[in-house]
């Protein structure tokens, strides 16, 4: 075993400290300056008309409107199918599911879920929804497939909020002649609104960002106008972002920048969004 | 005469903690039963069994029965609402759901279907004054309930119960995290409520045992070793390890 | 009132508890539909022209070695980069930092991970790969390092909130224990803490790269989508194709049925065996870590 003076030793831990601050720090700093970047470089495309503009010259020129209206709907979309499903799963796992194999099934499920390459659910959403069940490239097709990829985030972090509400409650719900499920209601739910919420949002900002999902399952390349069912395909910030950085030649690099920056800032939003419920949720908690 | 009797109860939780063993004894109406002994000897157990909260645990195995006025409340067919209803329980840690004292009260009236404003502002007033707790609260009915004291949590977790007319009312240590003079108030308390309620009561105290019993029940690692008037049970117990306890050669 | 109160609570009971099943459900589904669509593959391309170096499919060529390797060779790197990178500022964070850097670093973290990764692969086309291609002197920027690079940077935030948890429920008692035997807190990081949370920070290690392996579009943007055999290190270096980037590039072009669509879903299959074997073998790990625990405290 080695041996060291006093000495030495505190300035091996200085000098180990200084090189993890170090490597945080150059992790850190990226992620900024990223941000920061595309911030500054994007923010001379933002006008009134490249918001609500169509594009147009093969994309060169024009708006993006048509993407941002298409990614929200393909939010709105995922968040209508993997929002009830995924509370309710949580809400079995953490109030109903007894500690057994069935359980252990399902939990392990979910981390696979989580898992499977992004790509394989844009194949997966081809086979069943595009093809099998004949929605064809759509919008409806592409909500479907980014739900079943966002339900382990949402499952696992409604089941932690759903656990970190204390027993009690349950137990003096019970024994004041409430069911089970009126307890979850009008108590357990409640109070973990917010940690759920936080989920919801994070789940639902992976999927906004999404390209290879809705690759093959509902994304267009351009549109004239704006989807108007559930069976149209429709053109997304991603996929759209994807489209002009590297398919199309000659592209003006502004509304490349542009492009990141509206997404970026869509999907920041919803991540500021759910961190402030969450820390505003944790400083007025009683528990 | 009695309002419940237990025919040979037996339980084992899955878990190996606690257990009952061939229980059997018959719980007189309007008066306080205490429940003592060592921690573990299925006190608590028992409690449980009364208002079915059992059916939350895990057991391994039961076996006997407890008739509720001739009505075996064990038999799977029960109505275990209504019966929690007639059965209430306070808990040793007072609750307060996270919503305010008058929604607190409410809260079971509600489930249980009461939705007219006058009858539920009756039931506030009438079981806060019950549980002693009224002037303290009642100028603050909307405020959250876990703003209250202590003790007037755990009153509040009283008036709660009695908020729904139960017919029994079970209570397990409810005075173990409170001073002495909340004690004294919620003791008052179930000097007053059992005119018109049964009340079985787990002490926190074989002093408070002595206080509030007029018939009670020493437990022993599940098995009931006696069961008397309070009385006579606390100044010359009939079996060597009652003595024993009560005096304090225990362990 | 009470008859139809409890039929409401059935339903939703079993509502609540079909929902539970959901998500195995979607496991096995998702494996169906990438068999039904995939298994053909078998009958129609012979297995030696599968398992050539040669991918070409307009001339029936189907060698997925050269997409193996790719995606092999990039997610290497990745590891390479992301797991110093990720662990160490795990530590940082759960260890060394004060109160409020954590409270700060902690949601930048997860901003890293939240960020869409066709935004990565942006700027891995317009800022990474010039700098890289004029930094090393290469002929293109867009190769299998750039893509370890940003596929790094991906990784990360896996690594460091899952290792950072692991970090994090270590007992104090340990620590305190050894300050208490004079060790530095330097000392304690690596003798007691890190030892402690191994099967944590492993966990943390395998799910990065999982991630990293799955990831397609920043891949196929920066990599140079050329689908050559790399097995040398100097390969590294070269443009390099993935499997999840081939999927993405050729499955739009394709007609349904055809052998190069159910060649594409038989990748698919292997990606999707791949992520169960982690995801698995990651699990396990923890798991067998938490009935060690059990067992400790009991």
């Amino acid at each position: 075993m080695k041996y060291f003076f006093a000495q030495n030793r505190h300035t091996i831990q200085r000098l180990g400290f200084a090189a993890i601050t170090l490597i945080a720090v150059v992790t850190v700093l990226p992620i900024i300056g990223t941000v920061v970047f595309i911030l500054i470089k994007g923010s001379s495309a933002i006008s009134w008309n490249f918001l609500s503009g169509f594009p147009h010259d093969g994309m060169r020129a024009g708006g993006i409107l048509p993407a941002v209206i298409g990614t929200l709907y393909l939010t709105i979309g995922t968040a209508i199918f993997s929002v009830p499903l995924g509370i309710a799963a949580a809400i079995y796992l953490a109030e109903y599911a007894k500690d057994n194999q069935w359980t252990r099934l399902i939990r392990l499920a979910i981390i696979n879920l989580a898992g499977i390459p992004s790509v394989v659910y844009g194949l997966f959403g081809l086979g069943l929804f595009v093809l099998f069940l004949q929605f064809g490239t759509s919008i409806l097709a592409a909500s479907l497939t980014l739900s079943i990829m966002t339900l382990p985030v949402i499952i696992s972090t409604a089941e932690e909020a759903l656990r970190s509400v204390p027993q009690a409650f349950r137990t003096v719900s019970i024994s004041l002649g409430a069911t089970r499920w009126q307890t979850i209601r009008r108590i357990v739910l409640k109070e973990a609104l917010p940690g759920i919420l936080t989920g919801v949002i994070l789940g639902l900002e992976r999927a906004a960002g999404e390209t290879a999902p809705i690759l093959f399952t509902g994304a267009a390349f351009f549109l004239p106008r704006l989807p108007n069912s559930p069976f149209d395909a429709t053109m997304a910030l991603p996929y759209h972002l994807f489209v002009i950085s590297t398919q199309v030649p000659e592209m003006p690099i502004q509304i490349q920048y542009g492009t990141a920056l509206v997404l970026l800032v869509f999907v920041l939003t919803m991540n500021v969004i759910a961190t402030v419920i969450r820390s505003r949720a944790r400083a007025r908690r009683q528990w | 005469m009695n309002k419940i009797t237990i025919e040979s109860l037996s339980l084992q939780y899955s878990d190996g903690t606690e257990s009952l063993r061939d229980v059997s004894m018959g719980i007189h109406q309007n008066a306080v039963t205490v429940l003592f002994g060592p921690a573990g000897g299925g006190k608590s157990t028992l409690l449980r069994c009364l208002n079915r909260l059992n059916d939350l645990t895990e057991v391994k195995a039961s076996s006997g029965q407890i008739l509720i006025d001739g009505e075996n409340i064990l038999d799977p067919k029960v109505d275990v609402i209504a019966l929690r209803r007639k059965v209430g329980m306070v808990f040793a840690r007072p609750v307060p759901l996270p919503m305010s004292i008058r929604e607190n009260i409410i809260y079971g009236l509600e489930l249980a279907g009461e939705k007219r404003k006058s009858k539920l502002d009756e039931a506030v007033e009438r079981s806060l004054k019950l549980s002693a707790v009224w002037d303290e609260v009642k100028d603050r009915l909307n405020d959250p309930a876990i703003a209250l004291s202590g003790g007037q949590q755990q009153r509040l977790c009283l008036a709660r119960v009695i908020a729904l007319q139960p017919e029994i009312i079970l209570l397990d240590e409810p005075t173990s995290g409170l001073d002495p003079i909340s004690t004294g108030k919620v003791e008052a308390a179930l000097l007053e409520l059992k005119k018109e309620y049964t009340i079985i009561l787990v002490p926190h105290s074989i002093q408070q045992a002595a206080r509030t019993a007029d018939y009670a029940a020493f437990f022993l690692t599940g098995e009931l070793i006696e069961y008397g008037e309070g009385k006579s049970l606390f100044t010359i117990p009939k079996q060597k390890k009652t003595e024993d306890y009560i005096m304090g050669r225990f362990g | 009132m009470e008859k139809s109160l409890s039929w409401r609570e059935f339903i939703i009971t079993r509502l609540i508890q079909s929902s539970g099943y959901s998500a195995v459900i979607f496991v096995l589904l998702i494996f169906f539909f990438l068999l039904r669509e995939g298994l053909p593959t078998l009958s129609e391309v012979d297995a030696s022209s599968l398992l050539s170096v040669r991918w070409y499919p307009i001339e029936d060529y189907f060698g997925i070695l050269p997409l193996i390797s790719g995606s092999l060779m990039v997610t290497l790197g990745a590891a390479l980069i992301a797991v110093p990178f990720g662990i160490g500022t795990a530590v940082y964070i759960s260890e060394i930092a004060p109160r409020w850097m954590r409270e700060i670093l902690k949601p930048l973290v997860e901003l890293l991970g939240g960020l869409p990764s066709v935004v990565l692969g942006f700027l891995g086309i317009l800022v990474v790969s010039p700098f890289l291609r004029i930094f090393l002197d290469l002929p293109t920027g867009l190769t299998a390092f750039t893509g370890s690079l940003l596929l790094g940077g991906i990784a990360v935030p896996t690594i460091v909130s899952v290792a950072e948890d692991a970090l994090d429920s270590v007992p104090r008692a340990y620590r305190e224990g050894a300050w208490a035997l004079g060790a530095t807190r330097w000392q304690t990081i690596w003798r007691v803490t890190l030892p402690a949370a191994r099967s944590g920070v492993l966990t943390a290690v395998m799910l990065g790269v999982g991630r990293a392996i799955g990831e397609t579009m920043t891949v196929m943007m920066v990599t140079g989508n050329a689908p050559v055999l790399a097995l040398k290190l100097g390969s590294l270096f070269s443009p390099v194709r993935t499997m999840t980037a081939t999927i993405a590039a050729e499955m739009g072009e394709v007609a349904n049925g055809s052998t190069h669509y159910h060649v594409l879903f038989l990748i698919g299959i292997v990606l999707f065996v791949i992520s169960l074997i982690v995801n698995i073998i990651a699990s396990s790990v923890v798991f067998r870590a938490r009935k060690r625990a059990e067992r400790i405290l009991s």
